[in-house]
């Protein structure tokens, strides 16, 4: 057998290849688009330095949290309405209690917030399983319970997140073009890549791709959409520090944009919303693009609010070739 | 080794199993049969631990055992192979074992046993064909070594060279002193693999049978029960040939798997469609219904030729479907009475209010005439089976129609409501109307139809009238058999 096998291997491996650019031409697509837009952005504002790019980073840094929180949940076949109010939450607590301390303080307490915001997401995905009833029903019911205990936590938007922590997201260690803010965001393949690699990690894209084969294959349902969840909640509590961070501010009403900025992110991303297909990768570079379409309309002097028509088209339009694509490929 | 007795398992008010007993020895290859809706599939679903059971008692190899989840039933050595792959699609075939830490090595060596040396772990299941995916599922189900594998209309998807190949694993396994228990429809099949068959009928264990010294004819007898008697009774008189005007004439029609069917239906007949699952039919309603444009061919409805773009132009040139599912032509969460006007309200009133008083009166008319048991304010999906498939035809009744097309119309239900069902399809043929009816019941034809056609492989491959048309002489047919000589045919009837 092993015979064949060799004697196969150069029709084999332009099968792979082939096989590979299916598999991830749309994360290819979307680098791409980015790339695309990175150079519009330089040819109208030939002066773009490593400052934007720092701007860029941070801002795009919270969006990119979100982004794979809502990718984890959908991946597992549910939805998340949460995402933005879980962020509010650890961006509230952890304003709460770094007020007036010092770094070693502010690093105990992101730890202590990224477990309980762990815990919250796996709560929803708790509640799901035991009472039935549709994600987005249960995740908009607790997206209203998170975001009012945030505003129990801290009543209006206040400063005064330890300088020390936000430079952590803020300065550049390394070299100007490699801002703290884009490092921050090797947290995702740290977590990413080891569960991907699990049976866990395998048990969620199963349920997202079809339950009952899933559950056919011996694969613990309900365990696994938790998981799912709780790792959505761990990214969400990463997005509400890096909002923290980035902003140095405790805002308990933040979270609304980021909700359903996370889920324009992971469509545009290719994370399929009928779960089981997509990855982070796409995910975190369509949340770049997101965030860099409001400074391309600043330099163009353009209301930046036409921003969020842009991002409703090109949401439109990139899924439709998307659809296009796939039509061509059956034909 | 397996034993299981008194099995009971009720969702809600439906009884799926009442008392169900099953045998099975080490190294022995068994059977269980039993018509749609028998049971087969929930006693499955409970041995290997999908369901739990509501009562009974199941012992492995002497020790008691109840198994809480699929996962636990595979420690035990107990596996189940469905009918459709359960590979993830979305995962490769490598992740899919990975899955389920089914041994890989051993993966490959009963892939290549099953044909399919050389096989890419790292494409896609949903990249695959059918049956393809159907070996690869069993291959992952040997690849733990089961004692005890259960194959859930397997061949059904399997074209026959793959069907030999895994029988001859299924005997390679019992040779090792391991068992199968082996679901399918087809009693040739059973007939040629199997030491013992077990019979279930309405949940129950009816009985167990050796296949192979003739113990055909006392499965089929043990499956229908009562019907048997029925369609002898019913055979006696059968329907006369139709002589009205030609309803539907289909010409050199192709669409999938079908390929070039040409037939006429009269007004007033019953033209029953005989065949094994896929050779077909799907398509041949489908395009009748206007649910799919044929590739080629005609279909003359009057004497104009017709093309449907929708199900819409079906239903104005008089064409309507009953469906096997019901609940696809139906809308659960309303009312019976909403149901039944419906195509009466899109044919009519096309603008402007509901008549409602009209609409009351057509529909009171149609529930009465039908018996259907409710009261008609209630929800669709609240009815049993017959009762949804009752509503399914009384929405016709209604609206209006030249052509009934059921398409196996009593899948799933009991026989007192299969002989009304039939009673009724018989009664609308004498008023004139055509009815085309295809049943996966083979024994069920007799009942209903004056004539039978029997598709195989996408094409028509015989046409008989009804009394000849027995269920010997229609699995010949239906399995692409030449009839066997007339005087045997009498025999047979």
């Amino acid at each position: 057998m092993e015979a064949t096998v060799a004697a196969e291997r150069p029709r084999l491996d332009r099968v792979r290849f082939g096989r590979a650019l299916r598999r991830f031409g749309w994360t290819i697509a979307v680098y791409a688009l980015f790339a695309t837009v990175m150079v519009v952005t330089i040819a109208i504002k030939p002066d773009y330095g490593s400052f934007e790019w720092n701007t860029l980073t941070l801002a795009a840094l919270p969006l990119a949290f979100a982004a794979a929180a809502q990718t984890m949940v959908v991946l597992g076949g549910g939805i998340d309405l949460s995402v933005g109010a879980l962020m509010a939450l650890a961006n509230v607590l952890a304003l709460r209690a770094m007020l007036g301390h010092d770094l070693n303080y502010a690093l105990v307490v992101a730890l202590i917030v990224l477990v309980e915001v762990t815990l919250a997401g796996a709560l929803n995905g708790a509640i799901i399983v035991l009472t039935r009833v549709p994600d987005i029903v249960i995740t908009l019911a607790t997206s209203f319970i998170w975001a009012g205990l945030a505003l129990l936590v801290l009543a209006k938007p206040t400063p005064g997140i330890p300088l020390d922590f936000q430079n952590l997201a803020q300065g550049s260690t390394f070299s100007p073009w490699v801002p703290n803010a884009l490092l921050l965001l090797l947290v995702i393949p740290a977590v990413w890549i080891p569960l991907r690699r699990s049976r866990a990690g395998l048990a969620i894209y199963a349920i997202g791709s079809d339950r009952n084969a899933a559950f056919r294959s011996g694969v613990n349902l309900a365990l696994s959409r938790i998981l799912a969840y709780a790792v959505g909640g761990f990214f969400a509590a990463c997005g509400g520090l890096a909002l923290s961070m980035t902003t140095g501010v405790g805002t308990p009403l933040a979270g609304t944009y980021y909700t359903l900025s996370a889920v324009s992110a992971i469509v545009l991303g290719g994370v399929s919303l009928a779960g089981g297909r997509g990855g982070m990768l796409g995910p975190v570079a369509a949340a770049y693009i997101l965030s860099l379409i409001p400074a391309v309309l600043i330099y163009l002097g353009i209301d930046p609010n036409y921003g969020q028509m842009i991002q409703g088209v090109l949401i439109v339009l990139v899924v439709m070739i998307g659809g296009v694509g796939a039509l061509l490929r059956r034909a | 080794m397996l034993e299981a007795s008194g099995l009971a398992k009720n969702f809600g008010p439906v009884v799926a199993l009442r008392s169900a007993d099953l045998r099975v020895r080490g190294g022995e290859i068994h059977a269980l049969m039993g018509a749609n809706g028998a049971g087969k599939s929930t006693l499955v679903k409970i041995l290997t631990g999908a369901l739990t059971a509501d009562g009974g008692a199941i012992s492995l190899g002497g020790r008691p055992r109840s198994f809480r989840s699929t996962s636990e039933a595979r420690k035990a050595g107990l596996i189940c192979v469905y009918q459709d792959p359960s590979l993830l699609p979305d995962l490769t075939v490598l992740q899919n074992l990975k899955l389920m830490a089914t041994p890989i090595s051993r993966f490959r060596h009963y892939l290549a046993e099953l044909g399919l040396d050389g096989f890419d772990l790292q494409t896609m299941p949903r990249e695959l064909p059918r049956p393809t995916l159907s070996l690869l599922d069993l291959a992952r189900a040997l690849a733990i070594e089961p004692q005890l594998l259960l194959l859930d209309e397997i061949t059904a998807s399997l074209p026959a060279d793959l069907t030999v190949r895994v029988f001859n694993v299924a005997r390679q396994l019992r040779a090792e002193g391991r068992s199968v228990i082996f679901i399918s429809h087809r009693l040739a099949e059973v007939a040629a693999l199997c030491d013992r068959a077990t019979v279930l009928r309405d949940g129950r264990t009816v009985g167990v049978v050796e296949p192979a010294q003739g113990g055909e004819e006392r499965i089929v007898k043990l499956m229908l029960g009562p019907v048997a008697d029925e369609v002898a009774a019913e055979a006696a008189s059968p329907s006369a040939p139709a002589t009205g005007g030609v309803a539907v004439e289909v010409r050199n029609l192709k669409a999938g798997t079908l390929n070039g069917v040409s037939f006429t239906l009269r007004f007033g007949e019953v033209l029953g469609v005989a065949a094994l699952e896929g050779q077909g039919q799907e398509e041949l309603f489908d395009c009748l219904a206007g649910v799919r444009r044929p590739e080629s061919g005609q279909i003359v409805v009057g004497d104009k030729g017709s093309s449907f773009r929708h199900p819409a132009d079906a239903i104005r040139a008089g064409l309507v479907l009953i469906p096997a599912d019901r609940l696809q032509a139906l809308l659960r969460q309303r009312p019976v009475r909403e149901n039944i006007a419906l195509p009466l309200v899109s044919r009519i009133s096309r603008w402007g209010p509901i008549n409602l008083r009209r609409e009351k009166r057509s529909v009171e008319k149609a529930v009465k005439r039908l018996q259907i048991d409710t009261r008609v304010q209630s929800e669709v999906r609240r009815l049993s089976g017959g009762n949804q498939q009752k509503v399914g035809i009384a929405r016709w009744l209604v609206g209006g129609f030249k052509t009934l097309l059921c398409f196996d119309p009593t899948r799933g239900i009991d026989i007192g409501t299969k002989r009304q069902i039939y009673g009724l399809i018989k009664e609308l043929a004498a008023n004139g109307s055509a009815v085309l009816l295809f049943t996966s019941e083979l024994p069920e034809i007799q009942l209903a139809c004056s004539r039978v056609i029997v598709l195989f492989g996408g094409a028509l491959v015989d046409e008989m009238p009804a009394a000849e048309a027995d269920e010997k002489a229609l699995l010949r047919a239906a399995h692409g058999l030449p009839s066997e000589a007339d005087p045997d045919a009498q025999e047979g009837a």
